[in-house]
């Protein structure tokens, strides 16, 4: 795991590497200066000896501005590698996300996604500064303060090198301890976060049905939730600090003890003993830091485990090694297709079954089938969104699953039946669809979209600032938007899911028209409630449970297929629809 | 500048509220502990001072060297100690209570708090940069109280102890060290300042990293059908570039503070050496106390640098504090409504309150001069010249004024944009109008209580919103004490039931990631279920078939209108036939009504509705 995340380090290999230099050279900085306010004391104070302290006293300016030069560029690159880092894993990690399958995201979900790439991202982040900073300067003090106890009495450092060891697997028992806590914190942050974010999308609903106090009943059982595993995690850690300091106030009572009785003994002097405590509390100053490191990297690593899964996964809908380039037309084949959203469900429940079609490039399709046809279904595998259980499809006469995925997917625009809008002007969300188009491009679209009409009657026109989701537009609006942007494309496969519901009839008719005229080459798939939509389409497609329940035009249909005669007669002869087609007016008188 | 810190300390003074105020016994031992655990370690350090004078040179050249006094010393600084560390311990384990406690509690009162916010709040935000507030903006309290604030008190006592120390030694060179820790004050609020300064943009930062994440999850599908992938990233990574740019560059102050402060001490050091020096050759001073006064000095210094190294936690945690400061402090929806609903029944000719679901409701109506009065609820609803716009200067609606009365379907046809959604959102309140009035049974609507106002009306969306959890906890979303049969009962007159039961795990059936797994029309028809659960007095429908196929429709419409027999409805629908059977059929334009009356005599009218009807008019 851990090559796994230096791999992330990249471009700031340089200020990664030199933090700890300088955190080096920083702390021989921190080591000399002691030893020489120690000749000011002993030798000048002494001695009485202003030249001397003056002398000492000079250097030790030098060192400190030494020190401080070290200590601000360690610090400086310090900041720079930890920043790059979290960027570089953030980076990673959104990439890897763009590139998954729904699969992918299901089994991840969109709020833990979000948590991985922020909160779990500043953990590692800490950590990571925590480790070129401290983790480097902590031992190496240590180290420094050991060898000098060492040269002043091989005895009393035998209590340092017992001491360390023991309170080096003491405080690895805690980390083992505290681990599966922060785990479990970590999964319930992605439940918070996933209440919070149901909570803000559906405030509309909460407030139609004064549900606040249930959702601030549902959103306290998950508060507790993070609060009493995170205390149950940090009462572990809570450890660190008093097992330390227990450590080495026993240390420094054995020196004191067994000190004593050198010095009487001759074998010392007392101000080496003296010198000893100091560096025993140096040592433990040291050890200090490094629990605090402890904690943070105990933290980190559940946060580190959760990052590297994201990276780590494979996306289920990849391209194939040498696909093909090009998609010469827009004919479209399905060959005994079945298809189930996930695995688990029982073998026997497909969303589709056993679907053959035969689309010829240019033609005008309909499809039209009851609430849970899976009408959705069927043309989300035009594109690949998602990939068939059985059988193949073959747009322009290559198995969807050959083409390089853009490829096929600019081939395929598609206009879905929950749109989405992205904050931003209405220009950059029609940009989807072609970066490059000038104002004239965007403006020719919307026209054949019937869209340019209402845009231009926004004091901003083309500039109108959409809030997320496109609320400040009307359901309508955003669906023509949303066809243009699909236009601006130029797709040879156009689908149409249920886009024009909230367009009214005579607008449809006029996008519909436009189709025909402007676009004849572009194979159109339009999925439809309204009869009167797919009516003129030179075939229909009636769909019902997952099974293709009759193919023709709507004339052929009207004789041979119960369900589309019932839905025509039941929008047409009541004068029920929109009153698209003519002759209505006279059932109606 | 002034206003600046200002702000920084009420916002610090706040966050200690929340300490002070709930954990006032836990605080007081907390503080104690810190003292104790503080002074044990100052008392350390003079220990070994104590042990070289008092046994260590006595014995020197005895022969037979007692170390019995010597053991009793030792045991008894091993019990000092020990208390030492048991008021660590406790100081550490109370504070994780006390930080965990207070993060608790900030998270709900913020989440408490949201949920009385205005829709405008929500209109006018990202959701991920909401979200990022109850995450990102809370965590960073976390390492603020329950590590820097314990530690930063630690060090105070400690530097006080050693002051006195000082001060009781020689007064001037206790005076050189202040000198020296001004200009660590003001070394600190220079660099503190800048560091804060980026470590409230990276908060924003991260907010907006943050809610663009979210944003591209959501409409996933539509980036992966338009190819979109690359040019998210190279969105994503702009932001990710300037969060990394603010980040550098707040850490980067915060970590300079360390050494710098450090270092200062030092040149401290140097100078009370010197001073000291030339004080003792001129006999001022004594060789020991200055030895002693330059060991003060470290021992106050070092303490000092432990301050800086956790100012960077602090720092960030004023920044984050003020971010969720910001949401707690959003005002909240007005609420001046003191008329409530009631459960009713009819006693001898009277309306009285009562207990239970009667299936009749009233208004209860207090008065100011003490009565009571009770109105049967009845649903008719009358708006008066009202206007209203999102924006002050920007009207949508102009002079609306219609009555539904009790018992009609009313109808709104329109094009996209001609304000007909906006008319429900003033019925419930979501918004308020500028000018005009609206009536609900004759009372005012902005003197009932709007939950209240709200329980009233039921409501389905076109976007529909689904929570994640049972397909029948969702539907019983409408009504949370609904026993299985009713939520399957709904199910049925709304047409869900038929679906439902092909899932596979009927009313059990999970959804996760609002329900990307149902169709749209799926989608619709649990929120109508929901809605039918609910049962409410008066419902507003809003395009909320718009994505089931007529034959259901037709089902679900019989279903809902034998529901709702006898109460009033409003219904937007684009499809015509949706609302062809209306009592009244409102045709807006631009904002304003230009015809109204039920179907037929629309149709004789030969306008707008006539035309649309037919299709001769395009209403846009």
């Amino acid at each position: 795991m851990l090559k796994k995340l230096a791999s992330y380090i990249k471009e700031y290999k340089k200020d990664t590497i030199l933090t700890p230099i300088f955190v080096v050279l920083e702390v021989v900085m921190e080591v000399v200066i002691p030893l020489l306010m120690a000749r000011i004391i002993d030798v000048g104070i002494q001695n009485g000896d202003v030249r001397y302290i003056l002398e000492m006293g000079a250097l030790l300016i030098v060192s400190a501005i030494l020190s401080l030069t070290f200590g601000m560029l360690s610090g400086r690159f310090a900041a720079k590698a930890s920043a790059g880092y979290a960027k570089n894993l953030r980076k990673a990690m959104f990439h890897k996300v763009q590139d998954y399958s729904f699969e992918n995201i299901d089994k991840f979900s969109t709020s833990s996604l979000v948590t991985r790439m922020t909160t779990d991202v500043t953990n590692v982040q800490m950590a990571f500064q925590m480790i070129i900073r401290i983790l480097v300067r902590g031992p190496i003090m240590m180290i420094f303060a050991l060898l000098m106890v060492m040269s002043i009495s091989l005895k009393l450092s035998a209590i340092f090198f017992v001491a360390i060891p023991v309170l080096g697997v003491i405080l690895f028992y805690i980390a083992i301890k505290a681990h599966p806590n922060f785990e479990r914190v970590f999964k319930k942050y992605d439940k918070l976060n996933r209440v919070v974010q149901e909570n803000v999308s559906a405030i509309r609903v909460v407030k139609a049905y004064v549900r606040e106090s249930f959702e601030e009943k549902k959103f306290k059982e998950v508060n507790d939730e993070v609060y009493e595993n995170f205390k149950k995690a940090e009462k572990i850690v809570a450890f660190n600090g008093p097992v330390m300091q227990l450590t080495i106030y026993t240390c420094i009572l054995l020196i004191s003890w067994i000190g004593t009785q050198l010095i009487v003994g001759g074998e010392m002097q007392t101000g080496q003993l003296s010198s000893i405590i100091t560096y025993a509390w140096q040592i433990l100053a040291s050890l200090m830091m490094l629990s605090f490191v402890f904690v943070m990297i105990i933290m980190a690593q559940s946060s580190a485990e959760r990052i590297i899964e994201v990276v780590d996964e494979e996306p289920t809908i990849k391209d194939k090694e040498n696909p093909v380039t090009e998609v010469k037309d827009g004919s479209i084949k399905f060959e005994n297709v079945s298809f189930q959203y996930s695995d688990e469900q029982e073998d026997d429940k497909f969303a589709l079954e056993n679907i053959n079609l035969d689309i010829k490039a240019g033609e005008t399709i309909g499809i039209i089938g009851g609430t849970g046809s899976s009408k959705s279904t069927l043309v989300q595998l035009i594109p690949r969104l998602y990939d068939v259980t059985k059988g193949s499809i073959k747009v322009g006469g290559v198995d969807v699953k050959d083409y390089e995925i853009h490829v096929l997917r600019d081939a395929v625009a598609m206009v879905l039946q929950k749109n989405v809008l992205f904050s931003g002007t209405i220009a950059e969300n029609l940009r989807w669809g072609d970066k490059e188009a000038d104002q004239e491009e965007l403006e020719e679209v919307c026209k054949l979209a019937q869209a340019d009409g209402f845009i231009k009657e926004f004091p901003s026109k083309y500039e109108t600032v959409l809030d997320q989701g496109g609320t400040n537009v009307s359901g309508g609006q955003k669906q023509r938007i949303c066809i243009a942007r699909a236009m601006l494309k130029k797709p040879k496969i156009l689908i149409l899911d249920d886009s024009t519901s909230a367009v009214d009839t005579k607008t449809d008719a006029l996008i519909r028209k436009a189709f025909r005229e402007e676009i004849p080459n572009t194979t159109k798939i339009i999925i439809a409630q309204r009869v009167s939509s797919v009516e003129d389409a030179d075939k229909i497609i009636v769909l019902n449970e997952g099974k293709i329940d009759g193919i023709g035009t709507s004339e052929e249909l009207l004789k041979t297929n119960a369900i589309y005669k019932e839905v025509y007669e039941s929008q047409m002869k009541g004068g029920d629809e929109d009153g698209e087609s003519e002759g209505q007016e006279k059932k109606d008188n | 500048m002034e206003k600046v810190k200002g702000k920084k300390r009420k916002t610090i003074k706040r966050l200690l509220k929340y300490v002070t105020e709930n954990y006032k016994l836990q605080l007081v031992v907390v503080l104690v502990s810190i003292i104790i655990s503080a002074l044990v370690g100052v008392l350390g350090t003079q220990f070994i001072k104590y042990l070289i004078d008092d046994f260590i040179t006595p014995l020197l050249g005895s022969q037979s060297p007692d170390y019995s006094r010597l053991l009793n010393v030792i045991m008894m600084m091993a019990v000092i100690y020990l208390v030492g560390v048991v008021c660590t311990f406790t100081y550490n384990r109370l504070m994780v209570n006390i930080s965990q406690g207070v993060l608790n509690k900030i998270r709900t009162q913020m989440f408490n708090h949201m949920q009385k916010l205005p829709i405008r709040y929500f209109d006018s935000r990202t959701h991920g940069d909401i979200m990022s507030t109850y995450t990102n903006d809370v965590d960073t309290l976390r390492q603020m109280l329950s590590q820097s604030i314990p530690q930063v008190f630690s060090a105070c006592v400690s530097m006080v102890a050693v002051l006195f120390a000082m001060l009781a030694t020689n007064i001037y060179l206790t005076l050189v060290v202040l000198a020296m820790v001004i200009l660590m004050v003001f070394v600190s609020r220079y660099l503190g300042g800048n560091s804060s300064r980026f470590f409230v943009k990276q908060q924003e930062d991260i907010g907006k990293v943050n809610g663009y994440i979210e944003e591209m999850m959501e409409g996933q599908k539509v980036v992966k059908v338009f190819n979109y992938e690359e040019d998210s990233k190279a969105r994503f990574d702009d932001l990710n570039e300037q969060l990394c740019d603010s980040m550098t560059k707040a850490n980067m102050y915060a970590n300079i503070l360390m050494p710098c402060i450090m270092n200062i001490g030092n040149l401290g050091y140097v100078l009370v050496a010197v001073i000291g020096g030339i004080l003792s050759v001129n006999g001022i001073l004594t060789i020991g106390s200055i030895a002693a006064f330059l060991q003060y000095v470290k021992a106050f210094t070092n303490p000092l640098s432990q301050v800086s190294q956790q100012m960077n936690s602090i720092i960030m945690a004023l920044a984050g504090a003020e971010r969720i400061f910001d949401l707690i402090d959003q005002e909240e929806e007005v609420d001046e409504g003191y008329v409530t609903l009631v459960n009713a029944k009819m006693e001898n000719g009277k309306i009285v309150e009562s207990e239970e679901r009667t299936g009749m409701w009233a208004w209860k109506h207090p008065h100011k001069d003490g009565r009571i009065t009770y109105t049967r609820l009845r649903g008719q609803v009358e708006f008066e010249n009202v206007q209203f716009g999102y924006e002050p200067k920007k009207r949508i609606l102009h002079d609306i004024t219609l009555t539904a009365k009790e018992g009609q379907k009313v109808s709104f046809v329109g094009a996209t944009g001609a304000g007909k959604t906006t008319i429900t959102n003033l019925i419930n309140r979501f918004y308020d109008i500028q000018d005009g009035k609206i009536r609900y049974d004759r009372i005012n609507i902005q003197k009932i209580k709007k939950d209240d106002l709200r329980r009233s009306l039921g409501m389905v969306l076109q976007d529909t919103s689904l929570f994640t959890g049972t397909i029948r906890d969702n539907i019983r979303y409408g009504k949370l004490d609904a026993t299985d049969e009713e939520v399957e009962a709904a199910a049925k007159l709304s047409n869900a039931d038929k679906f439902i039961k092909h899932l596979p795990h009927g009313y059990d059936t999970m959804i996760t990631g609002n329900g990307e797994g149902l169709s749209q029309g799926q989608r619709q028809l649990l929120s109508i279920a929901r809605a039918a659960l609910n049962n409410p007095p008066v419902l507003i429908l809003d395009e909320a078939t718009s994505s089931i196929d007529t034959r259901t429709e037709k089902i679900v419409q019989e279903g809902m209108d034998k529901l709702m027999k006898g109460r009033t409805v409003f219904v937007i629908a684009h499809r015509l036939s949706t609302i062809k059977n209306s009592d009244l059929i409102m045709v807006l334009d631009h904002g304003r009504i230009i015809e109204r009356g039920n179907h037929k005599e629309l149709i004789a009218q030969k306008g707008t509705y006539y035309g649309l009807y037919t299709g001769a008019i395009e209403i846009d």
